[in-house]
């Protein structure tokens, strides 16, 4: 008992901690019964919080990244200030625009409103990761072709969003469209040409699954 | 954001350990939609964020003896296109595809809908969920309150955020709250509190204990919710109306109709739902239950257009559950 203790101890002292590692620290104590061990509870327990810049791992876009982060550190700010990765967007940072949609285990949902720690062992995908360097995948593409954009600010969470919609229902209604689009907002006021798009990006997308 | 402490417990017992006796010691963190804000805002800034998400026993959606288990954890999208709830409780399906955006619905839980703090301005700029000026005077009877209670004598007048909450009041529902020292049951009406002085909050919940399921009572009603927003989509309802009927053949033999984002807390149309019983619903009953569910409101100065919205959205909230086409 007092082995696993003093590994744990390690494990966060070097700061080294991963999801395995944090995990099997916070296995012990659970087993601990009894008078005598409170100490040891205790100390168990202490080990079972991260505080502090820790070093977590990120499934992103396919590929495991690490990164210095604090518990606090949103997953928006993650991967547009540590990681490089800015296709996400930072503007309301209160989960009410959409600039920052990324999909994390196959969801739409905001970067802003996700600790950074609470993505470990989840597949994040962002924009980057849609299409292969110069290519554009068939949303992207669909959002070009219909003049979805005028500033572009919106755009990465537009087609992210639009990707997760297309994922779960290859072939919606156009009110199932805007009921699927409504976490984003453009304010350039892009929501036709959006819509067409979306539509548009189901239909290729279909003519190439089917 | 205050930096803070970060727990990951698996089991409740974990997790109880990490609970402090004080809202500033820890928080619980499932979907992080509002807390997360609350924070960025220094709303609250506790020493410690529990996530609760890597707690298996609190996810998942089952029937259990007589009753429908929500798991705490549950997200709202899962909620929403569950084919049991679908089937049995349509009011709790509807009020679930309401909320926010689909982001939030994959992110947001049922518990956590439920102990959502409220969207009050004066709140969420540091003013106190009594909302109180530098001199101890009560800012939203004579400020900004168009989005304020209709229902309420003070000292509370923010509206109760909750969007599941007039589903499962009406359905009859309860939470079940564990800590340390065991588990207690409340029914999802008295979950919530007006609270009346500085401090309280506006769920009957301590620091150091956790929402860990919704059940859901399975005798068949007819149910229904209708809610009324400014923008269609992505808006907190101006209010919400929740029934559930239960009737033989057409005739009421219990009416349930709860309020939402009009009150403090989930509010109860008592004298509607007498009035209903012994009655079929048509479009002149409902109409007659919308009058009575308002009857006894006291709007704030900005706020009285809530009495008619609240009316029809009651009415046509009857009807819809008994399937009448008015």
């Amino acid at each position: 008992m007092s082995s696993q203790n003093d590994s744990t101890k390690d494990n966060l002292t070097k700061s080294a901690f991963s999801r395995r590692s944090w995990l099997r620290g916070a296995g012990i104590g659970t087993g601990v019964v009894g008078a005598g061990v409170l100490e040891q509870e205790a100390d168990a327990q202490q080990a079972k919080v991260m505080s502090g810049e820790v070093e977590i791992s990120l499934n992103l876009n396919g590929r495991p990244r690490s990164v210095k982060v604090e518990p606090r550190t949103t997953l928006l700010d993650a991967l547009r200030n540590r990681l490089d990765t800015t296709g996400a967007k930072r503007v309301c940072d209160r989960g009410t625009c959409g600039a920052c949609t990324v999909i994390v285990g196959g969801k739409a949902v905001y970067g802003c409103t996700m600790l950074a720690v609470d993505a470990v062992g989840k597949n994040i995908q962002t924009i980057e990761g849609l299409a292969p360097e110069g290519q554009l995948h068939p949303v992207s593409q669909a959002f070009v072709n219909n003049d979805a954009q005028q500033c572009g600010y919106c755009t990465p969470g537009f087609v992210m969003a639009s990707k997760a919609l297309l994922d779960r229902n290859p072939n919606p209604t156009v009110e199932q469209v805007e009921k699927g689009m409504a976490g984003n907002i453009c304010r350039c006021g892009t929501y036709v040409g959006v819509r067409k798009a979306v539509l548009e990006a189901a239909k290729m997308r279909g003519g190439s699954n089917a | 954001m205050q930096a803070f402490e970060y727990g990951n417990p698996t089991t409740l017992k974990d997790a109880f350990g990490l609970l402090g006796s004080n809202w500033s010691d820890a928080e619980i963190l499932a979907g992080g939609t509002d807390i997360l804000s609350l924070m960025k805002d220094y709303i609250t800034s506790p020493k410690r964020v529990v996530n609760i998400k890597g707690i298996k026993e609190l996810g998942g959606i089952a029937r259990k003896g007589g009753n429908v288990r929500i798991g705490a954890t549950v997200t709202l999208d899962d909620l929403a296109s569950n084919a049991v709830i679908r089937a049995s409780f349509p009011s709790l399906t509807q009020a679930a595809l309401g909320v926010a955006s689909p982001q939030i619905r994959n992110m947001g839980t049922v518990a956590g809908d439920l102990c959502q703090r409220p969207r009050c301005w004066y709140y969420r700029r540091g003013f106190g969920l009594l909302a109180k000026g530098p001199n101890g005077e009560m800012l939203v009877p004579n400020g900004e309150n168009k989005y304020h209670a209709i229902f309420s004598s003070g000292p509370a007048y923010f509206v109760s955020a909750s969007t599941l909450g007039p589903a499962l009041v009406a359905l009859g529902a309860s939470v079940t709250i564990a800590s340390a020292s065991g588990n207690r049951s409340v029914p999802v009406e008295k979950f919530f509190v007006s609270p009346s002085g500085d401090g309280q909050r506006e769920i009957d919940l301590k620091p150091n204990e956790i929402v860990t399921e919704i059940l859901i009572p399975a005798p068949a009603t007819k149910n229904a919710t209708y809610e009324i927003r400014e923008r269609e989509l992505l808006d907190w309802p101006l209010t919400a109306v929740s029934v559930a009927l239960r009737l033989s053949g057409s005739t009421v033999n219990s009416a349930s109709i709860a309020l939402g984002h009009v009150a403090p807390t989930i509010w109860r149309a008592s004298q509607a739902e007498k009035m209903l019983v012994g009655k079929t619903i048509t479009a002149e009953t409902a109409e007659a239950a919308g009058e009575a569910a308002v009857a006894n409101a006291t709007p704030l100065s900005q706020n009285a257009y809530k009495l008619k919205l609240t009316k029809v959205a009651v009415k046509r909230a009857l009807l819809q559950a008994a399937g009448v086409k008015a």
